[in-house]
């Protein structure tokens, strides 16, 4: 999700939005060389600023790092961002490839290692790809196209602005070479500046905008040759798993590995430095049990004796905890973030007043591939194979727990089986690499699901408390939010129980509601386990909370719940932070504000979308209802309308709509497919996902007491509606941005089936 | 210690200890790793291979109990039934990540092979067996239903 300590908000210029038109944004490329056929009008390629700049190591352009033509036409495009399932290791050269008028059959895709002083940003996480890239890949397609074309030119001696280039061809007159024979010519000369470059019309498209070219490990994953982080091979390689502090801060006291030594095939015992929080991405510490094979090492682990010290932690119980945050919750806190107007006055005067708490309990990620890597550590350095999001971070940190240069570490990233933020934590890669160190083999460690459940970056626990004022009339007059959380911040520095501006900034601050007098406060919570990023992040129980309460609200009032909605967010505006009260450092994602403000008009616009396409207002069934929710998150809007049915007790999900405004898009097919997962993994979180702690230690171990929706009640007729827009509306996230409606759009429309209102996630799946 | 087994057509024999799971056998002894490993008690099917024919999951399956026994895998399954799955598999895109479809197909597979023409209520109680952290159950339902078209056109 977030390279957190190292992005910085975005200067506060953005916030003069009210006075600045969209359109002034949106950068004429520039008149350049006109290439036969290719438009260099804005309207082809409007440039537009975006946050990617200011990642760590920014984006690169460079064509001759993402661009190889060989002599046989064999064009290789470069993908630096990690697969995780959400298609970017194909859209992306897809991408570029349609740019350079490529055969997409002709292009083969190689996957980048770990290296963002040549890469640019390689964070794969935030639902940044598209959004920080889709230009960039323009820019390399339409510079190779160039260089074709220029090499053509020159050596047929005519002019390169009379050349075309159209699927893998180059031709002029008579002239007639394909991509392999100019390649050596091309790929030589100078890399043309931005302002040279000719863009490909829209209406040219071949494959962006298309949804047609399907990913490009399709094949290998429906027969079994893809490679994940378990599947890489090396000689003489070894298998280790590990026993790990069941509390975090915890560490060995003493420890018999007699009978572990025993079990044939285990050759090696190594016991890991611990680590004390904040440690990062540090491994837990424990004690490896390296096998030859990977049964061995879960059977000789399975024979330690281990006595463990609790440390600091080993009290955490979540029902105590999230009490005592529900508390804190209902409370005045001590920390406010926004303050719009003059919130007490308006509760002071007002004809009445309404308030709810919500809570939300720990998830993990629970990735289908659990946590995975295999290192070969010699004296020359580290070589890591390994299913990370962050393979540069990675890079660094296992350099680090080596004590040797990053030089000397080379991290081959693998297909992820599933990322969802645990894989942006590479503390298994630096196990792996420990481990191999300690017992001079290459050594994968393999984590067991129990390991995973029970030792995953958690996503924090929270109590959201809601209170609104209300007029004569029942217009609200003031709200006021207090998010009380433990810190992601928590896992990186010393706690200082407050959430910090990119928590702030998923939610909570930028509540877009057209109230005068707001307030969004922060009580205090202290970590008392690693906390992590997870799939949409605080965006999860915050509009869990305000997706609810517009529920509740519209109940308590005798409104339609689509009403309400409307009546809050008001006449289509874009908010301007500073009018509103935001703090100074409002983090929209990364992104710079005034391109990317926060517009209610389409805010409301998708709500309208999903409520219509599931027929809002339409009379239901007894034990049935309809509900929505519509949040902003990853600078996407996304509404979901669900259908709840009631049956023999179990909630199901008959039917769901999507309504998603995500600026230009340019692979729909992969749209709809994380749309279709959002719903699941919604479903999901709303009904099972909660990991308890009991005396330091996570309760729960594998998928019998942390379950999933499966086949056999999952939401079933799922509809995606994408606002559509040209290539200058700009790119915005899709992988995160539709989760976080979906549990208060099912509990809205639970409470409309049954008359019951569920406060606290994960709900059951009875009632 | 060894024991016999019929892997994909041939015969294979293996070294590890009788108690040890087909799962780890296959992925660790013979290489083959397209079978995968998600929870190792039988729990998600992401390391669902055939048994006889059989859907069968091999993370906690003693490999002394499949000594003689026809074992299928996602790296060399074929056929009639299997290169339908695949081709609707690979026509509808139906994977994210792609990690628990090996399962996923050997399941629907299974599922084809004894039953042609399945209800939605057919497949949810075959496949439910399943887990997709991704969530693309959407598309298999859609895929396990062209392929079973397909294999009655």
């Amino acid at each position: 999700m977030l390279h957190f300590l190292n992005q910085a908000p975005q200067p506060a210029e953005g916030f003069t939005i009210a006075k600045v038109s969209r359109r002034g944004f949106l950068k004429v490329s520039g008149a350049g060389l006109a290439l036969a056929g290719f438009a260099t009008t804005a309207e082809a390629f409007p440039r537009w600023p975006h946050g990617g700049h200011a990642m760590p190591h920014g984006v690169r352009t460079d064509p001759l790092v993402f661009v190889r033509v060989d002599p046989d036409g064999t064009v290789t495009l470069v993908a630096h961002r990690s697969e995780m399932g959400t298609g970017s290791r194909t859209s992306l050269p897809m991408i570029m490839a349609d740019e350079m008028e490529a055969d997409w059959t002709r292009v083969v895709i190689e996957q980048a290692p770990g290296d963002e002083p040549k890469y640019g940003n390689q964070d794969t996480d935030g639902s940044r790809s598209l959004r920080h890239h889709i230009q960039m890949a323009r820019q390399i397609g339409a510079s190779v196209r160039h260089m074709l074309a220029h090499a053509a030119a020159a050596e047929w001696g005519v002019p390169a602005g009379e050349v075309a280039v159209e699927a893998h061809m180059v031709r002029h007159g008579s002239h007639e070479a394909g991509f392999g024979d100019l390649a050596e010519a091309a790929m030589a000369l100078p890399v043309p500046a931005f302002e040279d470059l000719a863009f490909k019309s829209p209406s040219d498209f071949r494959y962006i905008g298309k949804g047609k070219v399907q990913i490009t490990d399709l094949r290998d994953i429906t027969t079994g040759a893809a490679v994940y982080g378990a599947d890489v091979m090396l000689d003489g390689m070894q298998v280790a798993v590990v026993a790990r502090p069941p509390v975090v801060g915890g560490k060995v006291k003493s420890f018999d590995d007699t009978a572990a030594r025993a079990v044939p095939g285990v050759s090696a015992v190594v016991e890991l430095p611990h680590s004390i929080p904040p440690a990062g991405f540090a491994p837990l510490g424990g004690i490896a049990v390296v096998a030859s094979n990977t049964w061995a090492a879960m059977k000789g682990r399975d024979a330690l004796q281990i006595e463990w010290d609790g440390g600091p932690h080993a009290g955490y119980d979540t029902q105590a905890f999230l009490a005592e945050m529900v508390a804190t919750a209902e409370q005045p806190a001590d920390t406010v973030f926004r303050n719009q107007g003059d919130v007490d006055a308006a509760f002071a005067e007002a004809a009445r007043t309404f308030g709810q708490t919500y809570t939300q309990a720990h998830m993990a990620h629970a990735p289908m591939e659990p946590p995975v890597a295999l290192a070969s550590v010699t004296a020359e350095g580290a070589e890591i194979w390994a299913p990370v999001q962050s393979p540069y971070a990675c890079r660094t940190d296992v350099a680090k727990a080596l004590e040797i240069d990053p030089a000397q570490v080379k991290v081959n990233v693998t297909l992820l089986g599933g990322g969802f933020g645990r894989k942006s934590k590479h503390d298994f890669a630096i196990e792996a690499a420990l481990v191999s160190k300690a017992v001079g083999t290459p050594v994968r460690v393999q984590w067991t699901r129990e390991d995973d459940i029970r030792h995953s970056f958690m996503h924090t626990v929270s109590a959201e408390r809601i209170d609104v004022a209300l007029d004569g009339e029942g217009k609200v007059t003031a709200w006021r939010h207090n998010s009380v959380a433990p810190s992601i911040l928590s896992t990186f520095a010393p706690d200082g129980g407050h959430q910090f501006f990119i928590e702030q900034g998923m939610g909570h601050v930028d509540m877009p509601f057209d109230i005068p007098n707001v307030r969004c406060e922060n009580g205090a919570a202290l970590a008392h386990t690693r906390i992590g990023w997870y799939r949409s992040v605080s965006n999860v129980p915050r509009a869990w909370a305000v997706g609810s309460f517009v529920g509740e609200l519209a109940h308590e009032l005798g409104r339609d719940e689509k009403q309400m909605w409307l009546d809050l967010i008001g006449a289509p505006r874009v908010v301007d932070p500073v009018a509103e009260g935001y703090p100074e450092d409002f983090w929209d994602y990364g992104e710079p504000y005034q391109a990317f403000p926060i517009d209610t008009g389409r805010l409301a616009n998708v709500l309208d979308m999903a409520a219509d396409a599931i027929g809002w207002g339409r009379e239901m069934p007894e034990g049935e209802g309809l509900g929505l929710c519509v949040h902003r998150s990853f600078v996407s809007y996304v509404a979901c309308a669900a259908h709840v049915r009631v049956v023999d007790g179990t909630i199901r999900v008959p039917e769901m709509h999507f309504a998603i405004d995500a600026g230009f898009i340019a692979n729909p097919e992969r749209v709809e497919s994380q749309l279709q997962g959002a719903a699941v993994m919604g479903m999901t979180l709303a009904l099972h996902s909660g990991i308890h702690y009991e005396a330091g230690a996570v309760v729960e171990s594998n998928f019998h007491d942390y379950e999933m929706v499966r086949a056999d009640n999952y939401p079933e007729n799922v509809h995606v509606h994408m606002v559509p827009h040209g290539f200058g509306v700009h790119s915005t996230g899709v992988g995160e941005p539709g989760v976080p409606p979906v549990a208060p759009a099912i509990a809205n429309a639970l409470f409309k089936a049954t008359g019951q209102r569920k406060r606290a996630l994960p709900m059951g799946a009875q009632v | 210690m060894a024991t016999q087994l019929r892997i994909n057509g041939k015969d294979v024999e293996v070294t590890a200890p009788p108690d040890t799971p087909l799962l780890w056998v296959l992925r660790d002894e013979i290489g083959l790793t397209g079978t995968k490993f998600g929870c190792g008690v039988a729990s998600c099917g992401a390391c669902t291979v055939h048994v006889d024919g059989e859907p069968t999951r091999s993370c906690v399956l003693p490999v002394e109990a499949v000594a003689g026994a026809e074992i299928t895998t996602i790296d060399a399954v074929n056929g009639t039934v299997a290169e339908a799955v695949q081709k609707a598999w690979r026509e509808l895109d139906v994977v994210q990540c792609g990690y628990c479809q090996s399962g996923q197909i050997m399941s629907a597979i299974g599922l084809l092979s004894q039953n042609p023409s399945p209800t939605d209520q057919d497949i949810d109680d075959a496949m439910s067996g399943n887990a997709c952290r991704c969530a693309t159950y959407h598309r298999i339902r859609a895929a396990i239903h062209r392929a079973a078209d397909t294999l009655e056109g």
